[in-house]
């Protein structure tokens, strides 16, 4: 067994000390050791004798074979041959031994899958990270994500195998220790973050802690752990500071001075409950290919702001609530009707949300409306309860299935999707401009066949100048998202209340 | 002579009878004749007189760009449910001037149209319908009851309104609105 200096020095600075090349960073125990990598035929590859050094193996070539021993057991290689023995098992490697100079040159998978099969410890080689452990060290590979919206950011961290961390606050920064012997961890961890974001870096601080600068717009934050049995996910809330241009109400005369406190806003529940009654959501872009829908006068096109809309709605629910966000079109393609509602049927989505860019006759028209299906009069009587058929069923029996036409689906989700529709419009006020009356009911062709609460939301109307400049930017973007973001989270809570969708 | 006198009352009573219930049974007949239709303000017998109109109320864009306004024209009138439907219609979809706006798009032309026992009112219109159209839910939902309320508000004849373009059912004019079915009258969308 190797012997290095007693303290685990910094893993990322050990990265940076090593010799010039790209080199394997052996950590154990004792301490950690590199071993220079070489290339050869293609392979990432190290010397025998470098090995032999660092693991007390003995070598020996005789008779054309290359003999490697330790404690009695053997591995024997072949010049230009990738079948090798090792512990009377054969191995195959991505290139055979190479002779480079006066030396013998080997795959790194050589470590795995010929050593390992004979060292009395453990040895866990990860080669994406150029990194080989040595016994039962806790070295969790960690990764980094972070999504800006427009009040808050979400930073994702994982670490696997599990290990678990806690959040502090230093000044302007968040320390994040994990509770392992070192760190698997690229530094930076993020690509380079935008002057605006929150999150402005995310680097190795030391052997087990990691350091997140904040931007000064940062108010407070929010850490919730998240173990499952191979990883551990820490899911960090991070608020702004409430826009300071926003007018201030003048203060009452007799109110009681207090220290000036950053507005936080409230924070969404992080992750759900065991049981959500929300998993699955289909969001709908409105128009796509051919049909470009509504096109403003400089041009935005309504299949595009759509689809742009839907995919920030889909990574902020994914990542942030751990539901499945399914689109109904993903690219600019047009979509039919029925295909858009058959794709949240038969997924069972538990909420559809067709997202639209709206027209008017009239230039001046602006505002966001939040529409849920009317049915005449003829339908509804047809869907009147009662309509069953009884059926056979797999293994003998009879069973009553409700029949309900495919494209009066909708009736029995109308409540929920005028509750669902009124919360949205409640997170929308203030944030962007709404219509006089923005819940409105109409028989919409979109919405009817759709077997779960269902709204179509429509922007604002791109044939308003100031309002497809508004739709089109990024920021109106994010404010929709984080809406949309926080009315579903008031409409899971409520059906959680309530006992669960219809 | 006594039996002749009976017998002539008695003959005359049967001529009495026979000539009454002639005229209980085919007089009416004769002026039920005439075929049963909504606008029967007008004598259904002589031919409408030239230059005759009727009042009826037309619907276009309101300031808001949300809702239609009411607009009462005189428009030719028509003889029968169906030709004053025809008339309401053409009236409804042909050009205006400011401030007036319709949310029929321009160039739009009535191709047919007929009415259903039940009431329902088939209205072909020309391709403008949908190719010239702006698109959007909202005035894609204010073309759709510009024409339906035409007729439905001012033909009690009319119970509901299936359009149709270039002869034939659409399922949209622009992606939103439901038109597979006769839709009803809805006032919702008039200020």
């Amino acid at each position: 067994m190797f012997r290095f200096s007693a303290t685990l020095l910094l893993f990322a600075t050990l990265l940076s000390q090593t010799a010039p090349g790209p080199s394997l960073t052996l950590l154990s125990r004792d301490g950690r050791r590199a071993i220079p990598l070489t290339i050869a035929n293609d392979q990432e590859s190290i010397g025998l004798d470098d090995v032999a050094s660092a693991f007390q193996l003995t070598v020996q070539e005789s008779l054309g074979a290359i003999t490697v021993s330790y404690k009695g057991r053997t591995i024997i290689l072949t010049p230009d041959q990738t079948l090798a023995s090792s512990s009377g098992r054969l191995i195959s490697l991505p290139a055979p031994p190479t002779r480079v100079g006066r030396r013998w040159v080997v795959p790194v998978e050589f470590i795995s899958r010929a050593l390992a099969l004979i060292y009395d410890t453990k040895l866990d080689l990860r080669k994406p990270s150029h990194l080989l452990i040595v016994g039962d060290l806790r070295v969790p590979r960690v990764t980094a994500r972070y999504e800006s919206l427009a009040a808050s950011g979400r930073l994702t961290i994982d670490a696997t195998p599990r290990a678990d961390s806690t959040v502090t606050q230093d000044g302007q920064r968040l320390m994040i220790k994990f509770d392992a012997d070192a760190l698997d961890a690229a530094s930076p961890l993020l690509p380079p973050q935008g002057a605006q974001s929150l999150v402005q870096s995310v680097t190795v601080a030391n052997a087990t802690t990691i350091a997140v600068e904040l931007s000064p717009r940062f108010a407070g934050f929010k850490a919730t752990a998240q173990p499952t049995d191979t990883s551990a996910r820490q899911i960090i809330d991070i608020l702004a500071q409430a826009d300071t241009t926003t007018p201030q109400t003048p203060p009452s005369t007799t109110q009681t001075p207090t220290p000036q406190q950053p507005a936080v806003p409230e924070l969404p529940p992080a992750l759900g409950a065991p049981v959500s009654p929300i998993r699955t959501i289909a969001i709908d872009p409105g128009h796509g290919g051919e049909d470009e829908g509504v096109k403003g006068a400089n041009g935005t096109k309504e299949k595009e702001v759509t689809l742009s809309v839907a995919r920030r709605a889909k990574a902020a629910i994914e990542a942030r609530l751990g539901i499945r966000v399914l689109l109904t079109r993903d690219d600019d393609k047009n979509v039919g009707l029925d295909d858009r509602t058959s794709l949240a049927n038969n997924n069972k989505a538990d909420l559809y949300i067709s997202v639209h860019a709206n027209a008017s006759m009239r230039r001046s028209t602006i505002g966001a409306d939040i529409m849920t299906v009317s049915f005449g009069k003829d339908e509804i009587l047809s869907t009147a309860p009662g309509a069953a058929e009884r059926v056979p069923t797999f293994g003998g029996g009879l069973r009553d299935i409700e029949l309900v036409p495919w494209d009066l689906a909708q009736t029995r989700h109308i409540e929920q999707s005028t509750t669902f529709a009124g919360l949205l419009r409640d997170q929308l006020n203030t944030k962007i401009p709404l219509a006089e009356q923005p819940l409105q009911r109409a028989p919409l062709r979109v919405l009817e066949s759709a077997n779960m609460p269902a709204v179509l939301f429509e922007l604002g109307y791109l044939t308003n100048a100031d309002q497809e400049k508004l739709i089109a930017s990024d920021a109106f973007q994010n404010t929709v998202v984080q809406a949309l973001y926080d009315a579903i989270v008031r409409f899971r809570d409520a059906l959680s209340a309530a006992g669960g969708t219809q | 002579m006594t039996q002749r006198r009976a017998l002539v009352v008695v003959a005359v009573l049967v001529v009495a009878a026979v000539v009454g219930a002639l005229l209980y049974t085919a007089l009416p007949r004769r002026y039920r004749a005439t075929p049963g239709n909504t606008v029967s303000a007008a004598p259904s017998t002589a031919p409408a007189p030239p230059g005759r109109k009727i009042k009826a109320r037309l619907f276009y864009v309101a300031q808001d760009g949300t809702h239609l306004t009411g607009v009462e024209r005189e428009i030719a009138y028509g003889e029968g449910a169906v030709a004053q439907a025809r008339e309401i219609v053409a009236a409804q979809v042909a050009p205006v001037a400011e401030p007036l706006v319709s949310a029929v798009p321009a160039g739009t032309s009535l191709r047919a149209l007929f009415i259903s026992d039940k009431g329902d009112a088939y209205v072909d219109f020309s391709h403008e319908l949908v190719s010239s159209h702006p698109g959007g839910t909202t005035s894609e939902l204010l073309t759709v009851y510009t024409i339906v309320d035409a007729l439905a508000a001012n033909l009690p004849a009319v119970r509901a309104v299936q359009i149709l373009v270039d002869g034939k059912e659409v399922d949209t004019l622009a992606g939103h609105i439901d038109l597979r079915q006769p839709i009803e009258k809805n006032l919702e969308f008039i200020q």
